[in-house]
């Protein structure tokens, strides 16, 4: 097991955001999380990095209880994640949004850096290596001077799970990998998530609105609405299941 | 008509792979250092130029101490400080002291260099204090804390009587000399670029670009935070110590909001995340101050609407967000990373 989410809650002043969440994940599993627009999906994830605390419940991720850790701490354990509106370092450039997310491997002190002396050089050359051949795997070694403002979208997107993999993660949290992209590109996108989950052995958790996407990759999914857990279950179940349908549609929806 | 035109473009040609050559160049840089090391030392020995113009060079370098300092956590942290002032306070006072009381008398000019270091290391710690609140607050509200910071260090030594409370320290030696200036400019600047260009300035830069992102990146942002403060404030307390040891008196109202204006018009002025921005700022107004002197108070004039028309026509600065090559280490390296198959091509071609 690698991620056990426990009775998970999060409560914003008086609104209750997220209620009792809980979700197993296995190693090498893909799970996806759906709901309608403010169900909770991404505080969920906001809630499993570490940039919210939740109110109550618990996250073990690999044996460890990481409510409380710093977020930094929380991707240094090995949880990346990407963002539903593409976050990069926008002035800098390609390979330094790379080097950046290695920041936890880095195995010289500041003292160290600041002169130029002892690991430095010899730590710095390999993180360029390092940087530049991730770039290569996902094709983007021919932009890694360019700022990552300029790219165009779909390699702004690429590059966004790049720099999440520079991280070296064992879980992904991929939020909304389609937004933004083309209804025939869907195909393209969901070999690619297929391809790194293989390549890193990767588990996965994304939220998606796009149902192709999730129908067509995801072993199991979770839908939640107004925070709350209204059907779990394998594609197909979901797809046949009258609260998922009403939460989506509104009621009455399936006659 | 034509053939001239034709000469030009090979003129411009020529010049422009020239400008490359020299861009290109690691040696240039270490071989204008060490002649300007040399010079600093020739100049007041010879007088090569007359004292005056040496108090400026001196001012130039000071300032420019301080701006690199103030554009780590303005610039590259993308933090909005105001306190600047306060941090060379501390330094000043630190060195001012350790001069005229600490050390023995005959020794004081032996001792400056450790008096400057200790200047630093006090005022760095200092530092430390400030970047506590910059986990929590950015923006605006760092703003406020560094202001509150300012008030706090000039109200404290405006009332302790054993520091000289608001008369200052009148009488302190003059220690501070041009290859001393040189060096320690050499040196924050040598310094700072080291760290900009490490894991952590990589850090800073993520903050500036984006915290929450920064973080989920696994950068450890307190570390940053509290890394940039520490140089930061420790250059800014070696500044003081210079200053201290060259006007050779301090008060708590040298220290105050406009000295602290001062240095983020160099900073705003040369270019924010910009070595040879912070230099250019620093330089370029230091001495327009000094060339306007003769318009009196008309300058204090004419220098804003000068920064007015600057934000206007360039709003990041002369050199915002923009190195001069021979600040990055290892562009080589890297260039050659980025190019790698055309340049294979081109040995190919000229092998045939």
């Amino acid at each position: 097991m690698l991620l056990q989410i426990n009775r998970l809650t999060k409560y914003f002043g008086g609104l209750l955001a997220v209620s009792d969440f809980n979700l197993d994940l296995n190693t090498g599993e893909l799970v996806g999380v759906i709901g309608p627009n403010g169900a909770g999906k991404t505080t969920v994830f906001n809630l499993i990095t570490g940039v919210y605390r939740p109110s109550e419940g618990s996250v073990v991720f690999d044996g460890q209880n990481i409510v409380g850790k710093s977020p930094d701490r929380i991707t240094a354990s090995g949880i990346a994640r990407t963002f539903q509106n593409i976050r990069l370092f926008n002035d800098l450039t390609v390979i330094d949004n790379v080097r950046i997310a290695a920041y936890h491997q880095i195995r010289y002190n500041s003292f160290e850096a600041m002169f130029r002396v002892g690991r430095f050089n010899k730590e710095e050359r390999g993180y360029i290596d390092y940087a530049m051949n991730l770039l290569a795997f996902f094709k983007l070694e021919d932009y890694a001077g360019e700022l990552a403002k300029n790219l165009p979208y779909g390699l702004q997107r690429r590059l966004e799970i790049t720099r999440a993999m520079a991280t070296k993660p064992k879980l992904l949290l991929l939020d909304e990998p389609a937004a933004g992209i083309n209804p025939n590109e869907i195909d393209q996108l969901m070999e690619f998530i297929q391809w790194i989950r293989q390549e890193f052995n990767l588990t996965i958790l994304l939220i998606e609105h796009q149902m192709r996407l999730v129908m067509g990759i995801c072993e199991r999914i979770k839908v939640l609405d107004f925070g709350a857990t209204i059907a779990e279950g394998t594609p197909l179940e979901i797809q046949n299941n009258p609260k998922v349908l009403e939460a989506y549609l509104g009621e009455g929806a399936e006659q | 008509m034509t053939s001239q035109t034709v000469n030009n473009n090979n003129l411009r040609m020529r010049l422009k792979a020239r400008w490359e050559a020299l861009m290109a160049n690691r040696k240039v840089l270490p071989i204008l250092v060490l002649i300007g090391l040399v010079l600093s030392f020739l100049i007041p020995q010879f007088n090569l130029i007359t004292p005056y113009y040496q108090l400026i060079l001196m001012y130039v370098g000071i300032n420019t101490i301080m701006t690199v300092s103030l554009n780590l956590i303005n610039g590259y942290m993308g933090e909005f400080s105001v306190g600047h002032a306060g941090f060379m306070a501390v330094g000043a006072y630190i060195a001012a002291l350790l001069t005229m009381y600490v050390w023995p008398q005959n020794l004081v000019g032996w001792l400056f260099p450790l008096t400057v270091i200790i200047a630093g290391l006090g005022t760095a710690l200092i530092g430390l204090v400030v970047a506590i609140p910059s986990f929590k607050t950015r923006g605006d509200y760092l703003a406020i804390v560094t202001l509150a910071f300012l008030f706090i260090v000039k109200s404290l030594i405006e009332n302790i009587e054993a520091i000289g409370g608001p008369r200052g320290i009148p009488g302190i030696d003059r220690l501070t000399t041009l290859p001393w200036v040189f060096f320690w400019t050499v040196l924050a600047l040598w310094v700072t670029r080291n760290f900009i260009y490490s894991n952590f300035g990589r850090g800073v830069l993520s903050i500036r670009e984006d915290e929450i992102a920064s973080d989920l990146m696994s950068v450890n942002s307190r570390q940053v935070k509290v890394l940039a403060f520490m140089v930061s404030s420790f250059f800014a307390g070696v500044g003081g110590a210079l200053f201290a040891h060259l006007l050779q008196f301090i008060s708590p109202r040298v220290f105050d909001i406009v000295k602290s204006t001062d240095f983020l018009i160099m900073v705003y002025l040369g270019g924010i995340g910009s070595i040879a921005g912070s230099i250019l700022g620093a330089t370029t107004y230091t001495v327009l101050l000094e060339v306007l002197r003769p318009l009196q108070v008309w300058r204090f004039v004419l220098m804003p609407l000068l920064l007015v028309f600057l934000m206007i026509y360039r709003p990041r600065g002369i050199m915002g967000l923009r190195e001069f090559r021979w600040f990055i280490p290892g562009y080589e390296l890297l260039a050659t990373k980025f190019t790698k198959k055309p340049k294979a091509e081109v040995t190919d071609a000229a092998a045939d």
